[in-house]
């Protein structure tokens, strides 16, 4: 009986150890109110953000999908779905862009982008969604298509076009064609990465109109489908108003005449499968083309990795339900990360942020966390972590939960500017891979030094109950209202108590609005709303996607000392 | 034996070169390596890898696939042994084991022929002269008239003495020719008349013999075993009733609802034969037995060990590969007849490549899949082949032979279903199934065998379309098998990636992870199943499923036109091709086999019952119809519809038709020499050559109309 009590304790003491040596706590009190209140109002965001979702995966309606499937053709998502290998995973990027962003809807912008592995190649794929508006492109549509290709060269991922689109969306041809970052931007891309031999690739599976045509004709290698494939830069009505010439849309374009005659495209596929076929055929063969150095520091992947030690489902009980209420970020740490491991750095100087060291399926990475206010010496150690990574080449993971950097006189003379400064020039020339997930407020400069869109993460993703804005509502109706008041008082205008509290509700109002993970979402400031349950897998694919280009020494500019 | 024999004192083999292939060599082996004798394999050019081969100690390449050139050329054979020093041939069946010629050959070499002596051969092999052997031995004969008086009354008196029916039959040719069963005397005559016609027409001669027409036959043969010092015993009967063309599929032993005495009198019939032609080694004698009347008539006798052989080792425990070595070493029976046992009950199951549905030809093809049962003590597999090997078209098609033993007859019958059940063959039409069906029908599990069996119970065993009730039930399981082959092809889709280079370790293995990841939303895919339907003569069924996968790593699957509503099944992976599948609260063993043929993916599953084959077919990826991409036509768009164009500026060499000939798609017109290299310019469609005006040695320009085809 004694030995049993002793190697109990021996158990225990292993136990304690294993906790000393960074293996983080649960953390979670799970018979408090606040974490069943968590959890419901989480619970609550979740099944609208699911209302949503279903919504943009029925595409164009049940109409337009029959239609399409009339035509032997298949949805974007199982286009990707055949294209993939088989049983392998898929982080499909911006699904809500375009939600409630024109008067019609536009399910995920009509283009479907997101990376999977072919033939153990992870590839970038955007496919037009023809059930959408026939696949047309609205500006969102463009916007969205660019940040896949952003991503692509960012990460030197193989690029798969699945064309079946109409080209540009004539009635708002304004705000899609003129600009640097509009419709030419899509070939003008196509062409840079190919010169830096990162492959692109075309399926031809439907229409393929005028300015669309180019991304068949600027793509490395084009397959076409018989039937439904065709590429003109003038379809048959405008031929025929152009010239009189009348010709069916096959023979102007079809599969035929560009893998025979005109050289526009390379293989001819009898049908969608076998399209698809040849598209996996064609990464198999890329051997490594835009792959050089691959590995090269990158080394330390460890292939047996750990689970962490606690329910992922539990992140969807963390984020309070009351933004004013602040919580431990370790807490999500510890579901994110391999066995709940987190080695911190400077763990008792800047509590407010949490750095540290951990990793993800194996993947080494550091990860910034915010743990209240950013004050001088919080933002200096958010520097050096990040000097720190950026020699060793591990990549950062910021999990932003910010109300921003601390403001009043004693901060102001403490140089907090300077101090924000040196943390901003870090992040924004930090060379390693960055992914940022905001997992609560997002406002002012704690954006900017968790690394917000501006500072070009490989990834950004939002949870639900995220929000973006340049300062709280409240913080901004009262500005706004004192300036408001000040202009009305010099113009000898008496303010009621009425019509100021009605001016700020109204700023209140809109900062609440424009501040929603939908609203940035809809815009493309984020990559996508993910389930908090989900942020460990997210993590990892973004880190492992960004893994695919070799390492980078980092320079950093003038840190103002 | 407790003193030593001077024959003990021989020189006993030690080598054995064994002039057969398949199972039978590879049982002979077995024995051999038992006793210490090595042993040399011979094989045809077809064998090169066969598991019978690999099994020889030494591997003489005897010749071309054909046996005639190879295992039926004795001189080649006798050469091998001799070359590898082997000191007796051991024949198996079939071949050469029953070559008077062979044994007397071996023997003029100095070789020990593992079999009976080359007169015995001899004697018996002559069908009419052994029944005039056995006829003076008192064996008892199948009641006839064989004589020479050919006089129409005389016959009908012969006829009469033997009764009805009776079979007339020409004495010469043979294939059934001007054969009649007469079954009352006053049908005997037009039918005589009848055969004599008929037989003159067919073979010249019209002479006609009469035999008792047995109705309800049952074959049942004894083994008999003799050895040099003139002793003879048998080791009881087997049963061979059930036989489909002629060939036996199941046979057992001891013969099922005998008597003592009909077993001991079948017996010493048999031990009397073997010594009228002073026999040695192992033989069987063949008796037809009239079930009506129950007398037993002598058939013939095989000089040979028989396929068969295993039922009679199991019930005597004996070994009698090592009898038939130890009887051509000289030694005496090792038991005398009152010592021989018997044990239990046996049967053997032949499993062959053959089309059942298409009256049991031979069928030829690759095991892609070949899992035999366990073996015990109490169940053998004889086999010759191994997974990956081909069913060829020159030998017999024989894939395993499955033998099981009980204590009785009623559980040696559980065995053997349960162990054909357990029979994996995929890649090759077999006749499992069939034999399942064999051993499950009712008469027979009573013991109630005669050679009609098959052809009596037909509508048992054989699908009959109209069977509604059946074909209903065979629909239920087969649908519940598509559901299981959906998840487990799944798994083992996944467990693969797990194996490849990209997905196991490092970088990529988050994206392989079970199940696959979607941003909010589950995988969902449709498989499609084409199913062979035999109660459909309209023939495939197609099933479409689709399959969800579940956070949990379980599947949702469900299957398109009503009926079965989704069903949530769980798998666990327990080797590449087995699973344990749980679905609706059941768990149940499934094992799988997946293999490609001509573009198909073939997908056999068992599990509970049943067995059922799904082809799915694959994408394009191999087709090679993809003509577009092939065909290098020169048709263009400038000229008429069907006109050809010169490929390149170019010399005319020749020409090969006619203006005006009619030709195939893709047959040469002409040939263009250009850059030093001969172009071939083909009919791009089916129809008659219009225009074809231009000759040899003329130059023709770049895209210039050669002629036309018009459909």
């Amino acid at each position: 009986r004694t030995a049993s009590v002793l190697k109990a304790n021996s158990v225990q003491l292993l136990h304690r150890r294993a906790f000393c040596l960074g293996v983080l706590p649960d953390g979670l009190d799970r018979n408090s109110e606040a974490f069943v209140r968590n959890s419901q109002v989480m619970e609550g965001m979740i099944s609208e953000l699911q209302t949503h979702i279903e919504k943009v995966l029925a595409g164009g309606g049940a109409e337009a999908v029959k239609r399409n499937s009339s035509r032997n053709k298949l949805l974007p998502r199982e286009r990707i779905d055949r294209l993939i290998d088989p049983g392998s995973s898929f982080l499909e990027l911006s699904q809500l862009a375009g939600h409630e962003l024109y008067e019609e809807p536009l399910p995920s912008g009509g283009i479907i982008t997101g990376i999977g592995p072919v033939h153990g190649r992870l590839c970038m794929f955007v496919a037009n969604d023809p059930t959408v508006k026939g696949g047309t492109y609205y500006p969102i549509t463009i916007k969205k298509h660019l940040r896949a290709q952003e991503i692509a060269a960012q990460c030197k991922l193989p690029c798969i076009y699945l064309v079946d689109s109409g080209g540009a969306f004539l009635p708002k041809q304004a705000e899609v064609f003129p600009d640097k970052e509009n419709f030419g931007r899509i070939f003008y891309n196509e062409a840079i990465m190919s010169a830096e031999g990162i492959p692109q690739i075309a399926l031809v599976l439907g229409s393929c109109t005028a300015g669309g045509a180019y991304i068949p004709a600027m793509a490395d290698e084009s397959i076409m489908v018989k039937g439904n494939g065709t590429i003109f830069l003038a379809g048959p009505p405008l031929v025929k108003a152009a010239t009189g010439e009348e010709i069916s849309a096959e023979d102007l374009g079809g599969a035929a005449v560009h893998c025979k005659t005109s050289g526009v495209s390379d293989y001819f596929a009898q049908d969608e499968l076998h399209g698809l076929c040849l598209g996996r055929n064609i990464v198999k063969n890329l051997h490594m083309a835009g792959r050089q150095g691959i590995m090269n520091g990158f080394q330390r992947i460890n292939p047996e990795y750990k689970k962490p030690l606690y329910d992922v489902k539990e992140l969807r009980s963390i984020a309070p339900a009351d933004l004013k209420q602040s919580f431990d970020i370790r807490s999500i740490i510890a579901r994110i990360v391999d066995g709940s491991e987190f080695d911190e750095f400077k763990k008792l100087y800047g509590t407010t942020l949490v750095t540290g060291f951990a990793r993800i399926y194996g993947q080494p990475v550091g990860i910034i966390g915010n743990n209240g206010i950013l004050f001088n010496e919080s933002a200096l150690k958010g520097a050096h972590f990040i000097e720190l990574c950026t020699q060793r080449k591990i990549p950062l993971v910021f999990l932003q939960n910010i109300t921003g950097f601390m403001v009043g006189s004693r901060s102001e003379a403490n140089g907090i500017a300077k101090s924000g400064a040196k943390m901003v020039m870090a992040v924004s020339c930090a060379k390693v891979p960055k992914v940022t997930i905001i997992v609560g407020g997002s406002f002012g400069a704690g954006n900017y030094a968790m690394c917000g869109r501006a500072y070009s993460p490989n990834f950004m993703f939002l949870w639900p109950n995220a929000r973006i804005s340049v300062m709280g509502g409240a913080q901004a109706a009262g500005v706004l209202s004192q300036i408001e008041k000040a202009n009305k008082k010099k113009q000898g205008i008496q303010w009621t108590r009425e019509e100021e509290e009605m001016f700020k509700a109204k700023v209140v109002e809109a900062y609440e609005r424009e501040g929603s993970a939908y609203y940035s979402t809809a815009r493309l400031w984020d990559d996508g709303v993910i389930d908090p349950a989900d942020t460990r897998k997210v993590v990892g694919f973004s880190i492992s996607a960004s893994l695919n280009r070799p390492p980078e020494d980092t320079k950093y500019g003038v840190f103002r000392m | 034996k407790s003193h030593v024999r001077p024959d003990d004192q021989q020189q006993r083999i030690e080598k054995i070169l064994i002039a057969n292939r398949g199972e039978i060599a590879c049982r002979v082996m077995k024995t051999a390596k038992r006793l210490g004798i090595r042993t040399v394999a011979v094989y045809s050019d077809a064998d090169r890898d066969s598991l019978h081969v690999k099994s020889a100690d030494e591997a003489v390449n005897i010749g071309p696939p054909p046996a005639r050139l190879s295992y039926l050329n004795g001189s080649s054979i006798v050469e091998a042994a001799i070359r590898t020093g082997a000191q007796a041939i051991h024949p198996g069946y079939g071949f050469l084991s029953e070559s008077a010629d062979f044994a007397q050959l071996c023997e003029d070499k100095g070789l020990t022929f593992i079999g009976p002596p080359a007169s015995a051969i001899r004697d018996m092999g002559d069908k009419s002269a052994s029944k005039r052997i056995m006829g003076a031995a008192g064996v008892p004969l199948v009641p006839g008239y064989h004589g020479n008086q050919q006089d129409i009354d005389f016959m009908k008196s012969e006829a009469d003495k033997i009764g009805y029916p009776i079979l007339i039959k020409p004495t010469h040719g043979g294939g059934g020719k001007g054969m009649r069963i007469v079954q009352s005397p006053n049908e005997f005559v037009d039918s005589f008349l009848g055969a004599q016609r008929e037989a003159a027409a067919s073979f010249g001669i019209n002479t006609i013999l009469l035999e008792k027409y047995i109705t309800q036959p049952r074959h049942i043969e004894v083994q008999i075993f003799g050895d040099k010092h003139g002793n003879v015993l048998h080791l009881y009967e087997r049963d061979c009733s059930l036989q489909r063309r002629h060939q036996k599929i199941i046979e057992e032993a001891p013969a099922p609802n005998v008597t003592d005495d009909f077993r001991s009198l079948v017996g010493q019939a048999a031990v009397s034969a073997a010594k009228a032609v002073s026999y040695h080694n192992a033989g069987t004698v063949e008796f037809i037995v009239d079930t009506v009347s129950g007398e037993f008539y002598f058939m013939e006798m095989n000089t040979r060990l028989q396929v068969e052989h295993p039922v009679t080792e199991m019930i005597v425990g004996q070994d009698l590969v090592e009898w038939q070595i130890r009887v051509a070493n000289g030694e005496p029976l090792p038991l005398s007849q009152s010592e021989v046992p018997l044990l239990g009950h046996a049967f053997e199951a032949r499993i062959y490549a053959e089309n059942v549905p298409k009256g049991f030809l031979p069928a030829t093809g690759i095991l892609h899949h070949y899992r035999p049962v366990p073996v015990s003590p109490a169940v053998r597999v004889e086999t010759g082949v191994q997974q990956g090997d081909t069913v060829s078209m020159h030998y017999d098609p024989m894939i395993a032979k499955l033998v099981v033993w009980g204590e009785n007859r009623a559980a040696a019958l559980v065995k053997l279903k349960n162990c054909l059940f357990n029979f994996q063959v995929a890649g090759v039409p077999n006749n499992i199934n069939f034999l399942q069906k064999l051993a499950n029908h009712r008469a027979f599990g009573i013991g109630i065998v005669e050679t009609h069996f098959i052809e009596q119970h037909k509508d048992d065993l054989f699908v009959d379309p109209s069977q509604s009730v059946l074909a209903k039930e065979a629909n239920s399981a087969v649908r519940f098998s598509a559901v299981l082959v959906a998840a487990c092809i799944c798994v083992k889709e996944h467990s693969a990636l797990k194996e490849s280079p990209h997905g196991g370790h490092g970088l990529l293995s988050p994206w392989y992870a079970h199940p696959p990841f979607r941003v909010h939303h589950h995988v969902r895919r449709i498989m499609e199943f084409e199913w062979e339907n035999e109660y459909d003569s309209s023939g495939s069924k197609l099933f479409r499923l689709s399959v969800t996968y579940q956070p949990d790593g379980n599947y949702l699957i469900e299957m398109g036109e009503g009926g079965l509503h989704g069903s949530e099944v769980k798998v666990a992976c327990l080797s590449e091709h087995d699973f344990r599948v749980e679905s609706d609260g059941v768990s149940t063993d499934v094992s799988l086999a997946v293999y490609t043929k001509d573009g198909i993916k073939h997908i056999h599953a068992w599990h509970g019952l049943h067995h059922h084959h799904f082809r799915q077919k694959l994408g394009r990826e191999l087709s090679d119809e993809d003509e577009t991409q092939h065909k290098t036509s020169y048709v263009t768009a400038a000229g008429p519809p069907g006109s050809v164009v010169a490929p390149m500026a170019g010399l005319v060499v020749k020409v090969l038709i006619e203006d005006g000939t009619k030709v195939e798609e893709g047959q040469p017109i002409l040939v263009l020499e250009a850059m030093k290299m001969e172009h071939v310019v083909k009919a791009p469609s089916a129809g008659t050559v219009h225009g074809l005006k231009v000759t040899a040695g003329q130059q023709v320009s770049d895209g210039c109309v050669l002629f036309r085809v018009q459909g």
